[in-house]
């Protein structure tokens, strides 16, 4: 009969491991959008959540309701409030070493690519960075990526074969729309433990937060940006608050804004910053350096503010303005409040 | 006559010769990758490991400790021995060039790590290293994984990002001020340290004429992938390379009124 001759022998399910990131309790935005890309793989995805007996209960209640998990695990150590590569890797290597687990999967912040390549390395695996696409064949045991190469400037599309046992990847959030939760859903949850680590190299000593109330701008459906004509750090905030308040948008900034102290670093959009995808993007004062354009120029909108009729970055506006920003912006805030 | 100091510190810098920053990409007709018949220059997060690495031995000097050891590492082709230069002309002392033939496809972050591993097991029967600083990504590939992979490789602790690096030779550690998602965090690092380096870091230096000329002379020792026994053969198969999709922008509005009118008629208004 022809539903026997169908050949399943081979072919391999893949398992993917998702490192689930929460930051002090508050699950990373970006791990939703891996879930999703995790979930293209077409088999099962296990989540891992790794924190304090502070943190790990809160996060572990709102993930296990996210759709695409298949199963849970969650790690619970004093050694883990502080996530270090050095201790967090050991408990991957074990995890992983021998496993079934065909994939890692993590959103790239600023841990998980401190700590994704460390794993993959012990394993004598490569890894592939901030995919924005991917297809996993099954009969073959490969998957196949596109990932932005040269600052966005070429798409290389990249396979992972069969001889690698443990694909690595980090997901580019702006690509896949973030997983969503499913309040009917039970999946199996399980504690592992953690793996002590004797002479750690590595001490924690402080983190500082820069603090705002605005939307994070990885996640904002809004952002305005400002580049370096804009002085100093008051007159940056001075002049792109009060249209950022009235947007609802969070506040970004180019490599040249940031250098000069406009604005704090973790506010950087570009190749080396965050790359943002929102639905309005708007350039204030910024030429449009291709370093800036690969952070922003997924926008669906973008609206640029320039006296320089010829900067770059009118190339890739939707609504170019040729005006001295200090008199457009106010005028911008007035009509919009009208 | 005075005894010579002891050794005091050793570092290894691998640094990258790529596309340079400015230059507007092309994709090649047969899809294969870029045109690379363009301008190179060394990989900008890489001058900020080697100035790192030369302000960390002024640094000590003008404490009175000497000396400080940094060797320079490329792997690549015959031309890769110009970035090597850059790097002595900007004050390393000695060069590694691990040579690849012209036509080899570029190493992956892997294949590299475990050839600065070697290099680094190779080091440690004469000066062992103390730390390696690379940057935090190549601006070519954009994967930003190698340190990480030496530090997994190695065993030994990272300092990605980092915006500050403080010795301290006494209990030989480094505290790291890293930039991390949302601000930065310091941790202490116990040597033999790997150290990832974030634009914040420093300003590199431009290398003078006569530093330039000087350069030529310093030591630049040759090997192969074979000498270290390491392959640099890809993992990762590279199907295409592809233009990115063409963004039609170029619109501009006469005024700010014409400029809102478009904001509002995308449904983008105050809230």
């Amino acid at each position: 009969r022809p539903l026997l001759s169908r050949n399943y022998a081979s072919a391999s399910s893949p398992h993917a491991l998702i490192f689930l990131e929460h930051r002090q309790g508050v699950i990373d935005s970006g791990s939703l959008s891996a879930l999703t890309a995790a979930s293209q793989l077409g088999g099962q995805v296990t989540g891992l959540v790794v924190g304090s007996s502070e943190h790990v209960p809160t996060v572990v209640d709102k993930v296990k309701k996210l759709k695409g998990l298949t199963s849970l695990l969650h790690s619970t150590s004093d050694l883990y409030s502080q996530q270090l590569p050095e201790t967090l890797a050991p408990l991957l290597q074990k995890l992983l070493s021998g496993s079934e687990y065909t994939h890692v999967v993590s959103t790239p912040t600023s841990l998980a690519k401190s700590l994704l390549p460390r794993v993959a390395a012990i394993l004598d695996v490569p890894a592939v960075s901030e995919i924005t696409s991917l297809e996993h064949d099954s009969s073959s045991n490969s998957t196949t990526f596109t990932r932005p190469i040269y600052a966005g400037n070429a798409i290389s599309t990249v396979r992972l074969p069969s001889s690698v046992p443990i694909k690595f990847f980090t997901v580019r959030a702006t690509n896949f729309d973030p997983a969503p939760s499913e309040e009917s859903q039970e999946i199996d949850v399980k504690a592992v433990d953690p793996v002590d680590v004797q002479d750690c190299p590595t001490e924690h000593i402080s983190t500082q937060l820069a603090k705002s109330d605005r939307p994070d701008l990885s996640v904002a459906g809004r952002v305005v940006s400002g580049g370096r004509p804009l002085k100093n750090a008051e007159t940056f905030a001075a002049t792109l608050n009060p249209l950022a308040d009235i947007l609802g948008a969070a506040v970004g900034a180019s490599r040249a804004a940031v250098d000069a102290g406009y604005a704090d670093n973790s506010l950087q959009v570009g190749q080396t910053g965050k790359v943002v995808a929102p639905e309005l993007y708007m350039a204030i004062g910024i030429s449009g350096a291709i370093q800036h354009l690969a952070g922003m120029k997924d926008s669906k909108m973008i609206v640029a503010v320039n006296k320089d009729p010829d900067a770059p970055i009118f190339q890739v506006a939707d609504v170019g303005l040729v005006a001295d920003l200090y008199e457009a912006v106010p005028q911008i805030i007035e009509k919009l409040k009208q | 006559m005075r005894p010579s100091p002891a050794r005091l510190l050793n570092i290894l810098v691998p640094v990258k010769r790529a596309v340079d920053y400015a230059v507007k990409i092309r994709v090649n007709a047969q899809q294969t990758g870029v045109d690379l018949n363009v301008k190179h220059s060394m990989n900008p997060f890489d001058e900020i490991a080697v100035e790192e690495a030369v302000r960390i031995r002024e640094r000590l000097s003008k404490e009175g400790s000497e000396p400080v050891t940094i060797t320079a590492l490329t792997i690549g082709p015959a031309k890769s021995v110009e970035t090597l230069r850059t790097a002595l002309a900007m004050g390393a002392d000695s060069a590694i060039h691990v040579e690849i033939p012209e036509s080899a496809p570029a190493p992956e972050p892997l294949g590299v790590a475990k050839t600065i591993r070697a290099i680094v097991e190779k080091q440690k029967e004469k000066e062992a290293v103390d730390m390696v600083i690379l940057g935090k990504q190549a601006i070519d590939d954009d994967l930003g994984q190698t340190g990480q992979m030496l530090a997994g490789l190695l065993g030994w602790g990272q300092a990605t990002y980092a915006s500050k690096v403080e010795l301290d030779l006494e209990k030989k550690n480094a505290v790291v001020t890293r930039e991390i998602d949302g601000g930065s965090e310091q941790v202490r690092v116990k040597f033999p340290m790997i150290v990832t380096t974030d634009l914040r870091l420093n300003e590199p230096r431009y290398a003078s004429l006569p530093n330039i000329m000087k350069a030529k002379k310093k030591p630049v020792m040759k090997m192969s992938p074979a000498d270290l026994n390491v392959s640099l053969e890809p993992q990762i198969e590279t199907l295409k390379v592809t233009e990115p999709p063409k963004r039609v922008g170029g619109a501009k509005v006469e005024s700010v009124d014409e400029l809102v009118e478009k904001l509002k008629a995308a449904g983008f208004t105050a809230v």
